[in-house]
Parts: structure tokens; sequence; C-alpha cells
């Protein structure tokens, strides 16, 4: 019965994704928009999770998996959408999937090239690594004129809607869960908590720190796709250093390893990111000022002890 | 006599520094070997080259018969060699039940895939580990604790636990590093019968590394002793108390005539 719990809250959350595309006719452009990136914000923080929380290894690089996303599957849609539009709306929704999945293909291919040679690092050394190679994909972006430069990609169909997002939300919290929660995802833990021990015990170190950064970085990948397909126009500079720092900050405010922690700080983020859009240039001194608020008052972060309900889904 | 691990002049430098040098030491099947000498002699070191966390400068390191001088560490665990740390090294945000789960990774045969899917096969997996883990922690009166963070358990304890996670990897041969360090006399004794039973229960050989005396000579059968990296002594626990050059590395050299 209860092995059968992860499957079931899968499954109700892909339905619970399909009423809300449902209903979405109902609600304004404004308050739909939003929804949006809140879901998308969750799987770009759930997946870092998976990587600075529960691996340990701080990575600043998450912007630049989003942004290989983004733009592989842009020019895949750009590229095939008028030959396939014609078929109508499912052949239109099959090609937005594709393009999806190739965009999280290229990013957790970015995220191998990354993690392999640098994940024999630690620390800070990483986390400059990292951010150095989010630099690096943007920069290259930036500077190639098939990927339109400097000036960005327009006239992406707006494919992505309510349905979509939460899929894939829904997907990333099923994916991140079922892996720590299994006798190999304990080794994600084991490896944070002491490298040496984890060696020890056994356990391939460097290839679990693979693994994460591929798995983080593919679904990075989607976000990406999704984003892209939601603001219709990208460009190398919604792909700076800052966007990860926003999703950094969604992690520690969430609490390191939590998953219901980071799933609420980044709907709390986007509602503040929004709130907070008149006062576009202070933004990130309400970021900062928030972030040495939790570190006095709750470092492990808003959720960062929850362990699940006393009795039930923890353990086994 | 058999030999389950040799270690042939190994050797060990730092920078200028020779931590252990041209050491040659065997431990049998289900042997006791201690492993003493005063502080910075080289015994943690000899555990580090053991364990592949260093690599020797020069000599070999066989185990089974297989060298293992160059092998990463986990996979020099899971040939069959185990340890616990001086400095306890518990996962510090894993429950005692979860610390012992991780060493089920090594012989874990439903990895990444199976538990995204949680197929038949993974939730047997699943609940043969279960009653693994529970059935060693009760042996070791843990079993009661399985729900709690490890680090929140008392010292005794939490040594017990790594005690129990090294075993749950099925090594042939258990290193401890300083199993006794900060415990009272009551609580050592406790772990020389701990050893003597994990001993008898698992059948696996012991090197430990000890500085107190009592717990030596009441585990070991043999001892290994170390001055600046060398061997300077081996033989039964009678012969190296008796032994004038274990003497002078402990106590310092009678005054000669200058």
């Amino acid at each position: 019965m209860k092995n059968h719990i992860p499957h079931l809250a899968l499954f109700a959350a892909l339905a619970g994704a399909a009423v809300l595309q449902m209903f979405s006719p109902q609600l304004d452009d404004y308050a739909a928009s939003i929804l949006v990136l809140i879901g998308i914000n969750i799987v770009l923080a759930v997946s870092l999770n998976l990587v600075n929380g529960h691996t340990g290894q701080f990575s600043l690089g998450h912007a630049g998996f989003m942004a290989a996303g983004a733009y592989a599957s842009a020019m895949v849609t750009l590229s095939f959408a008028p030959v396939v539009a014609p078929a109508g709306p499912w052949a239109e929704g099959a090609l937005f999937a594709g393009s999806l999945l190739l965009g999280g293909a290229v990013a957790a291919l970015c995220g191998l090239l990354v993690g392999l040679p640098s994940l024999r690092l630690r620390g800070d050394y990483l986390a400059i690594v990292t951010l150095g190679f989010g630099e690096i994909i943007r920069v290259v972006i930036q500077n190639t004129e098939s990927l339109g430069g400097a000036r960005g990609l327009e006239g992406i169909r707006p494919y992505t809607n309510l349905f979509g997002t939460f899929a894939v939300a829904a997907l990333t919290i099923y994916v991140v869960a079922c892996l720590v929660n299994s006798t190999y995802g304990r080794g994600f833990i084991a490896v944070r908590d002491d490298e040496i021990a984890a060696e020890a015990m056994g356990i391939h170190t460097v290839k679990y720190k693979v693994v994460a950064f591929v798995v983080g970085a593919f679904f990075a990948g989607l976000a990406g796709g999704l984003y892209a397909h939601f603001i219709t126009f990208i460009a190398p500079e919604g792909f700076n250093f800052l966007k990860s720092v926003d999703v950094v900050v969604m992690v520690i405010l969430g609490g390191m390893g939590s998953t219901p922690g980071v799933v609420a700080a980044a709907i709390l983020l986007t509602l503040l990111n929004e709130g907070l859009r008149d006062f576009e240039q202070y933004r990130m001194i309400v970021f900062a000022l928030l972030l040495i608020v939790i570190m006095i008052v709750r470092p492990q972060g808003l959720l960062g002890n929850f362990r699940g309900w006393p009795k039930g889904k923890a353990g086994a | 006599m058999s030999r389950l691990l040799e270690l042939r002049g190994v050797t060990m430098e730092f920078g200028g520094l020779r931590a252990v040098s041209g050491l040659d030491l065997v431990v049998g099947p289900e042997e006791m070997v201690g492993l003493i000498g005063p502080n910075g002699a080289g015994k943690t070191t000899v555990f580090n080259l053991i364990t592949g966390l260093y690599h020797p400068t020069e000599g070999a390191i066989a185990f089974n018969g297989r060298t293992m001088t160059r092998l990463a560490p986990h996979r020099i665990t899971a040939s069959g060699i185990a340890r616990t740390f001086q400095n306890i090294r518990l996962f510090g945000s894993l429950t005692v039940y979860d610390n012992v789960r991780t060493a089920m990774n090594l012989n874990l045969r439903h990895g990444f895939g199976h538990a995204l899917t949680r197929g038949r096969g993974f939730r047997a997996e699943e609940a043969r580990i279960r009653e693994e883990v529970m059935s060693l922690l009760e042996i070791f009166g843990l079993a009661g604790e399985s729900e709690r963070i490890a680090t929140g358990l008392s010292y005794g304890d939490q040594r017990r636990l790594e005690i129990v996670r090294a075993l749950a990897t099925k090594p042939q041969l258990l290193l401890l590093d300083e199993p006794a360090a900060g415990m009272n006399p009551t609580e050592k004794s406790a772990l020389i019968d701990l050893i003597h039973f994990v001993q008898d229960k698992f059948r696996i050989a012991v090197l430990l590394v000890e500085h107190d005396m009592k717990v030596v000579m009441g585990v070991c059968r043999r001892i290994v002793v170390l001055d600046y990296g060398s061997k300077i002594a081996e033989g039964e626990p009678a012969q190296i108390r008796k032994n004038p050059a274990v003497i002078e590395a402990y106590l310092g050299r009678e005054a000669h005539h200058a």
C-alpha cells in the first residue's frame, strides 16, 4: 500500500495540473502568468536543491543550464513549428514536449561536462568554477550569431501553459523525492555529511556528485524550455549570474535538503519578486536583507529540520 | 601463516616528512592484531594507506592476494576492508538506521532507475535491507534508537554505531582507529567485550590502533609497535610488554654516559 504513495502523489499532482489548466480561462492573464513563474521557479529550486542541498555541492551555475535548455528548445520550436503547426494542436504539443526533453538533455550534457572535471573541487572552489561555467554558456550564446547573439531570440511560440508547467514541477519533485528516499539516494546525503566516511562505506562519491549535477541540470534545462515558451523572447542577459543567485536564495531560504521548504520558498520569492516589481532597483537589497534575517533567525531555512510528519512517510 | 592483508616495504612521505618507512605488516584471516606506538608514530597514516585515502610513496599493499595499492577508497571497501575513525565520522543529519543503510549501497542491485520506478524488485530489496539493518542494530542493542539522529546518541553509542556501520559493508577485515579514545574504564571494558563479540560473531580479522594498553592487551594476540614510522617490535602481548625498544619508545632512553 504505502509503496504506491509516490506514484499516487504524482498522478494526483498531474491531475491537479490538468484541472488548473481547465480553469485557466477564468483566471486573468496576470494571475496565470504568476502561477507559471511559480511553477518554473519550483522546478529550478527543487532541482538545484538536489545539488546544493542534498548532495552539498555548492553550485552557482544553474542559470547557465537553464540557458542551455531554453535556447535548445527554442531553436527546435522556431525551426519546426511552421512545419508542424498545420497538423493541429496535438502535433504542436508533441513538438513542444520533444523540444523540452531535448533542452533538458542538452543541459544535462552541459552538467556532465562541468561536473566531471570540477567535482574534484570542494566548497568555494566548486562554487567559483560553476559560476564561471554559467557565465561561459551565457557569453558563448551572446557571441553566436545563429542563436541571435546579444539581441536574443524572438517570436518563440507561447506553448507553455499551466498544465505543462505544473506537470514538469510535479515530475521534478517526484524524481528528487524518490531518489533521495531510497537506499541509493541516501548516498547523496552521505556525500554531503562526510565525504571521507562515505568513501569508506563504499560509496563512489564522484559518481554521486556527477549524477546530482546531471539530474539537476536536466531539470534546469526543462525549466529553461518552459520559460522560453512562456516569455516568447529570450536574451543571454536573462540568464546571468543574478538568476543563479535567485535560485540559490530559494534553496537557502527554504532549507538545504528540504523539498517542501524549497517549494515554499520558490512560491514566496516569486510573489515577493512580483510585489517588488515597482522597486526593481531595490529588489536585490530586499533579497539580501531577507537572507541576513534568515541566517540569524533560522539558519537551517524555513523548513530545514522538517523530516516528514512524526508518524508516516519518514523511514523506509 | 596465511595472509589476508599484507603490507610490503610501505613508505609514505609528505613532502620531506617520512610518516611511514619500509613497513612490513601481515594480518591473517580472523586474526586480532594491535598496532601501537607513541603519538605521531604513523599509526593512523597506516590506516589511511590501507583504506586508500593515501597512496604509498613506495611499497605495495595486498588484500586476499590482490594488489590494491592504487585503488580508490570505495573500491577497497568493496573488496572487504571496513574502518572506523579516530574522530567519529557518522553522517550527522541521518538517522541511526540510515547511517547503517548507506553501507548497503555496496551490494545494491536496484539503484538510480529503480528508485524512480519503484517496482517490485526495488521494494523487495528495500524491505530486505530494512530487515538486515534492523537485525544488525538489534544485535548491538541500537534498534530502539533507529529513528534518532545519529549524532544525538551518547558517545559510546556513536562509537558502537560506527562499528555497526562498518560491519554492514560485510568486511573480512575491520580496522578500528582508537575506539577507546575518550572512554571511561567501564566503557573500555564494554568495548573489549564488544570487539571479542564482533570477532566471534562475524568471524573477521581486526586490526586495532589504540593507545590504551589495557584494551590492546585485552584484545590482541599479536602486537606491532611503530615509532617514527618504522616497526620497532612485533610479538605477543607478554613479549611486547618486556621489549626494551618498546619501553624506550614510550618512556624515553635511560641516561647514558655521554
